[in-house]
């Protein structure tokens, strides 16, 4: 079906023109743009400089786990590090990473509009994230803390230290992600150009509405929670201490009922990367896309009613762990049904291995394993031995950085080029690729082993006969860092070169953000284009683009 | 589901449209742009509700642990200042309306008016709060480790006290917030800024008001009339 066009002057076409990388340039104008683009690229430095710190640490974590005695660092620091670790990469990269820099600069060009509804709100947002850094990173080194990223109470609510001022920056982080999530909600609503209805949005767009709606929804949970977290450090107002007539199980079900929904605010975004990379790169139209969009808000509504699977030892009844390990089962069929529209996707297509192709593969192979080993810990009687073991950790690292960190890797690929309009260079990036692949797996599969075996989470001493997995777990992430510095100058290095030599569409995508040129101009559209063509409706955007370059 | 009007020729000439100084350039006309907050707004008021909502849980747990303490400490609360604070509220809700709807007809004057009366109430609220709270500080009625009280019969009787000025507290600062934004919006309607093409800040500070006083309407009764 699908015919025709963008609207475009002929005139528009021709003109020389600015991009949104170089017109108004200056720091200032930098810091106060409102330009959804620029914001998304202050974003992304901010987070990758605040992952590349949370990845030293953890490479630090794995040297000092390389004998079983010290290392190089002493108990309490180790606490400290992984703790530090923990918040932020959860916090600081995991959450924001795709909604915030790579939703902020291609979600308004996908829709066809200039910029999201709330273009301060989103530069607020920005600046939130910022402070809350701030916070959390000085509440490390000003007073310390080592509650782990969970901060159970009454831990957390009785010892000295940076615990107040981590509260506050979780708060403060909150607020903005709050903010991405009620401009997102409110762009998709009322920003669409004429001709996208619902069924004609790109999936990536469905996947940033259902996070949206868990980041409005699950987010002022943790809010709270951190106000009487910190009530209770400042007064002991006693609600989560059972020595002061409270329960330190609410403060589980209050961490929970926000972390377990936050768990799917970084995977939801992985999967939306997903669903645009798999496509373009097979060439095929996306298999089952009704049952992918719809899948991403059954995840939505499902994931608030799992909170309970990390609860199954903290003394919750039952018959309470028998209802969340049915729901936690539940919750994978729709993780499930997108998984195999993927391979449908690809079955048959031609594939290109473009780097966003690979990374896009190793994300399958990776989130079904930690997916399905999600199912091993929703079931009660296999937890019970396996909660608080290195299982866990190599669980949600699979879901987490295999999932979300190498969606995100395939998204960056694979919109690069748009936003920088510079070219990368194929092979190293499928070096890169490989080496996080491999190094990844060399990190966690001991690590599977390790938990399997008994060896516990957080612990700084080990015995003697988990040592032979240890070590392989540090060589492991030893590549993985080394993959990771190959793709970081993979693409950084075209950035230096002065010329755009990106095409407005280099893998022949067929969403709105391909029809602009490569980096976008500051308004992103001249006019307001009219969608035609469904967005993964290859051969109609093709023809669109031959018709443009004839005239 | 196509809402998005586009006015023929394209929307470049939206800009030309009479209100078009409140008209951002990303929105292609002022019925979009207003929608568009209005869903933020709505938004903004479902996450209050879940940040109450943790409080009122948290409430509960307590009260269903505690639930003698709980029925002795509200006896010192003062029942007829919370009605009195009730009323107050509620008035103060009709007279937003009252705002609005002035506005909405391009009665800028009423809207002021109105507007005044609303930041007014909203002050005696907190008036009565103080006088409440200085009773409860001089008689050592406080939260958590700053329960001094001597008379108390029933442990844990600090437990409410903790729930009443986390929840109040929480509940106040949002009452100052909405009159700081109802302070502009005076400020604002003083300068001619507002007409019926163009109100949408008070119509939205509106929505907020109204939740500020109906999140009351659930705390009172759960601080002053407990069985
Ligand atoms: C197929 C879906 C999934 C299932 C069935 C599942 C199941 C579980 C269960 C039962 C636990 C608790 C284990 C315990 O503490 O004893 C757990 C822990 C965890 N999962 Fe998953 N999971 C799934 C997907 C994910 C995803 C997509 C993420 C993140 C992107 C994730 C992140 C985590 C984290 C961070 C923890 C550990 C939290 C901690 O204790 O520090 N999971 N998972
Ligand atoms: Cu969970």
């Amino acid at each position: 079906m699908a015919e025709v066009l963008m609207q475009r002057t002929p005139a528009a076409l021709h003109e020389p023109e600015g991009n949104f990388l170089t017109e108004n340039p200056g720091l200032k104008n930098w810091l106060f743009t409102v330009d959804h683009k620029r914001i998304g690229l202050m974003y992304f430095w901010t987070i990758m400089t605040m992952f590349f710190v949370g990845g030293v640490l953890a490479l630090v974590l794995r040297t000092e786990l390389l004998t079983p005695k010290t290392t190089i660092v002493s108990a309490e620091v180790y606490n400290q590090l992984f703790t530090l670790h923990g918040v932020i990469m959860t916090f600081l990269v995991l959450v924001p990473v795709i909604p915030a820099t790579l939703g902020n600069f291609v979600l308004p060009m996908m829709l066809g509009a200039k910029d999201v509804a709330f273009p301060r709100l989103n530069l607020l947002s920005y600046y939130l994230y910022v402070f809350g850094a701030l916070l959390a990173v000085g509440a490390i080194i000003g007073g310390g803390l080592d509650t782990g990223w969970t901060f159970y109470t009454p831990y957390s609510s009785t010892i000295s230290g940076g615990v107040s001022i981590m509260t506050m920056g979780a708060f403060v982080l909150g607020f903005s992600s709050i903010l991405t999530g009620v401009n997102f909600i409110a762009t998709i609503h009322k920003l669409r150009a004429p001709g996208l209805s619902w069924y004609n949005m790109p999936l990536f767009i469905w996947g940033m509405y259902a996070t949206a709606v868990i980041q409005v929804l699950a987010t002022p949970v943790i809010g709270i929670t951190m106000v009487l977290l910190l009530m209770e450090r400042l007064f002991q107002v006693g609600i989560f201490d059972a020595s002061l007539g409270g329960d330190p199980v609410l403060f589980q079900h209050f961490f929970w009922f926000y972390s377990h929904p936050v768990v799917y605010i970084m995977i939801l975004p992985g999967m939306a990367c997903i669903s645009e990379v798999i496509p373009t790169f097979s060439h095929k139209p996306i298999f089952g896309y009704k049952a992918i969009a719809w899948s991403s808000v059954g995840i939505a509504v499902v994931s608030f009613f799992v909170w309970g699977h990390h609860m199954f030892v903290s003394g919750q009844s039952e018959f309470a762990g028998a209802i969340f390990s049915f729901l936690t089962f539940v919750v994978a069929i729709p993780s499930g049904v997108k998984v195999f529209n993927w391979l449908a996707t690809m079955y048959r297509g031609s594939i290109s291995l473009g780097a966003p192709m690979l990374y896009a593969i190793s994300f399958l192979l990776l989130f079904g394993i930690g997916g399905l080993t999600g199912l091993f810990l929703g079931t009660v009687a296999v937890d019970v031995h396996l909660h608080d073991t290195y299982f866990i950790v190599a669980h949600f690292h699979y879901v987490m950085m295999g999932g979300t960190l190498i969606a995100f890797f395939a998204g960056l690929h694979y919109w690069w080029p748009k936003m920088y309009g510079r070219m990368y260079n194929e092979l190293w990036a499928a070096i890169g690729c490989l080496f996080v692949f491999l190094g990844f797996n060399g990190t966690f599969i001991p690590q599977f082993l390790l938990g399997s075996r008994g060896m516990p989470r957080r612990y700084y001493n080990y015995l003697d006969q988990f040592q032979f997995l240890h070590v392989a777990s540090t060589i492991g992430s030893y590549l993985l860092g080394v993959g990771l510095v190959i793709m970081a100058v993979t693409l950084i290095v075209p950035l230096f070169r002065k010329r755009y030599d990106a095409p407005n569409n280099p893998w022949g995508a067929a969403s709105l953000e391909w029809t602009v040129s490569s980096p976008p101009p500051t308004h992103n559209f001249h006019h307001v284009p009219v969608v035609t063509h469904g967005p993964y409706d290859f051969k109609a955007a093709r023809r669109l683009e031959q018709m443009e370059s004839h005239s | 589901m196509s809402d998005i009007a586009i006015p023929a020729g394209g929307q470049a000439h939206a800009h030309a449209s009479p209100h078009s100084r409140h008209l951002q350039h990303h929105f292609h006309n002022s019925a979009q742009q207003f929608e568009a907050s209005k869903i933020g707004m709505w938004l903004f008021l479902v996450t209050e509700i879940l940040l109450f909502s943790g409080l009122f849980l948290a409430y509960f747990m307590l009260q269903t642990r505690h639930p003698q303490a709980f029925i002795e400490a509200h006896h010192h609360l003062d029942r007829s200042l919370g009605v009195l604070n009730t009323l107050v509220l509620l008035v103060s809700s009709f007279t937003m309306v009252m705002a609005v709807q002035s506005a909405a007809l391009n009665r800028i004057k009423a809207t002021l008016i109105y507007l005044y009366a609303t930041f007014g109430l909203g002050g005696v609220f907190l008036f009565v709060k103080y006088i409440e709270y200085s009773h409860k500080f001089h008689d050592g009625l406080l939260l958590g480790n700053l329960f001094s009280y001597k008379g108390a019969n029933v442990p844990g009787e600090y437990l409410f006290f903790s729930m009443y000025f986390v929840m109040t507290g929480i509940h106040g600062i949002h009452i100052i917030v909405g009159m700081g934004v109802i302070a502009y919006l005076i400020w604002r309607t003083h300068q001619r800024v507002f007409s019926s093409a163009y109100y949408t800040p008070i119509d939205l500070t509106g929505l907020y008001w109204h939740l500020v006083d109906l999140i009351w309407i659930f705390l009172f009764p759960l601080l002053y009339l407990v069985s």
